[in-house]
């Protein structure tokens, strides 16, 4: 079993910002090697390297700019920002099975001055064929199909995706290194900000960012002699329930019980944690609504509940879950929600710059809405 | 209609667009099961070993959501903005839902129809537009068929 057999113990970032001058290579190797100083490893000793399908740098290409040893496990995760937790999980699984001792995650993307995926030549997949002559164009117009259902089916409101916008962005008004540190966010700003595929306006969205971040996987025994105070993988979990789609996934029985769903139920059978234990959450948030959609789907409140879960500050600091604590997607940077897993990994340690007194307990998502996979973190010994 | 925003007719999806252009609405059916299959596939999930069949269907349904894109777009729909996209639950099967475009009556341009006119559950057909010589499009206009 995997339980706390492996553990985080080196997180690495480079700076956010709408356009950074170095190569997406460049970022990535800075965010690796910053990554294995924090963990106080040296670049020789990586043998595992994992990352996204849409990674541009190469495994062979990160291993010759870091001086990392011989590698013997390496892996790519599909789906975009359903990739993230799944590249720790599988390097926690390489390392607790003895196929690679020093494993290395990470995520470089230039998507703030690159190009954007959508607007791309061609079909990107087979389901494209059935949305993109229509107009259904982007990831935001596939997400608020399902929002505009899910505000019908349960009486959610702008206001609740309000709820979320706000409490991200106040997380990120206190985190210096957020491209959204101290630029409020009014709920009269968000209700008149222009749309961007009704029923989502711009606030809704998450950031267009470049930027690098890297993680360093071990085995428990391992870090316990480490410089960190290690953060054990406590369980993983991945999503593709049956006859899903990824980002169109509307010709299944429920387009609202997602593969979040699915994820949740293997991330719990082996977890000690429940829904109920959580101290705090970082839950992908490229779009405002994945976080009620997600909140359902993690367990963390009942179907339908996720919209009146934000309510009454529950999503901020001193509310009943804080979420994305340096302000993820939405107000930190958008860089495939790998900085949700570094922010997990500091909030276990107790470094937050929004600290949640005394957390020992973490989830951390990938997207809801495409092939999915999540984590809980908790802080080690 | 910008080449890029075309779909590519292969084998799976050319039995749908030739009903387009022959002006019905067409989907694979397992041929075991009588479930609808969308998107169409080489095999039926539910009988992978039975070749599925194409049947026509009635073209109606009802909205089961829709959004409102505004630009950044791709051309030509950034000229056509605010335009509607729907999803169609169909008759014959809800679980299977077509995207789409609501407009105010057969040959309008999709961003003719003010949104507001939308409901989600009001029901719909299809209608066709011939966009090249190739394609085919199923749009939707209110009402029975």
């Amino acid at each position: 079993m995997l339980k706390d057999a492996a553990a985080i113990v080196g997180i690495g970032q480079t700076r956010f910002a709408k356009r950074l001058e170095p190569s997406e290579k460049a970022l990535a190797a800075e965010a690796i090697l910053l990554a294995l100083d924090d963990a106080g490893i040296a670049p020789s000793e990586v043998d595992g390297l994992a990352s996204y399908t849409m990674e541009t740098n190469d495994e062979v290409e990160i291993a010759k700019n870091i001086g990392a040893g011989d590698i013997t496990y390496f892996g790519q995760v599909g789906y975009g920002g359903g990739a993230g937790p799944a590249c720790v999980g599988q390097l926690a699984m390489a390392v607790a099975t003895g196929q690679c001792r020093v494993g290395v995650a990470w995520r470089s993307r230039k998507r703030g001055s690159g190009t954007r995926p959508w607007a791309g030549d061609r079909q990107a997949s087979a389901p494209a064929t059935w949305t993109r002559p229509y107009g259904l164009l982007r990831p935001v117009d596939e997400i608020a199909m399902l929002t505009r259902r899910y505000m019908h089916e349960f009486g959610a409101t702008r206001d609740h995706l309000a709820n979320v916008a706000i409490a991200v962005r106040r997380m990120a008004n206190r985190n210096p290194g957020a491209m959204m540190f101290e630029r409020e966010l009014t709920r009269e700003q968000y209700m008149a900000a222009r749309w961007i595929s009704e029923p989502l306006c711009l606030f809704d969205n998450c950031l267009e960012s470049d930027g690098a971040l890297a993680c360093v996987v071990v085995s428990a025994e391992r870090a316990r002699d480490g410089r960190q105070v290690p953060v054990a993988i406590h369980a993983f979990g991945q999503g593709l329930p049956s006859q899903s789609h990824t980002m169109v996934n509307y010709w299944c029985d429920d387009p609202l019980t997602g593969p979040s769903w699915t994820c949740a139920s293997q991330l719990y059978r082996h977890s000690d944690v429940r829904p109920e234990d959580l101290d705090v959450a970082q839950l992908y948030d490229a779009f405002t609504p994945l976080i009620p959609l997600s909140l359902e789907g993690y367990g963390l409140c009942g179907k339908g509940e996720g919209a009146a879960f934000t309510e009454d500050g529950a999503l901020e600091l001193g509310g009943r879950l804080p979420i994305n604590t340096s302000g993820g997607g939405l107000s930190e940077a958008y860089v495939h929600g790998f900085n949700l897993i570094t922010e997990g990994v500091r909030q276990m340690r107790g470094v937050s710059v929004n600290q949640v007194p005394d957390a020992q307990t973490c989830l951390v998502t990938a997207g809801e809405g495409v092939p999915t996979s999540a984590l809980i973190l908790r802080r080690g010994s | 209609m910008n080449e890029v925003l075309l779909p590519p007719i292969d084998e799976d999806c050319a039995p749908f667009f030739e009903g387009c252009r022959q002006g019905e609405l067409r989907m694979q059916q397992c041929a075991e099961t009588r479930r609808l299959i969308f998107p169409p596939r080489p095999m039926s999930p539910w009988a992978p070993r039975v070749k599925p069949v194409w049947i026509r269907v009635s073209g109606r349904g009802t909205v089961w959501s829709f959004v409102v894109p505004h630009p950044p777009l791709l051309p030509p729909f950034s000229e056509l903005a605010p335009y509607n996209v729907i999803l169609v639950a169909l008759e014959e099967d809800p679980r299977v839902r077509l995207t789409g475009n609501l407009l105010p009556r057969e040959g309008a341009t999709i961003g003719e129809l003010d949104p507001a006119a939308i409901e989600i559950g009001a029901p719909v057909r299809a209608v066709f537009e011939r966009v090249s010589d190739e394609i085919t499009l199923p749009r939707w206009v209110r009402g029975p068929g």
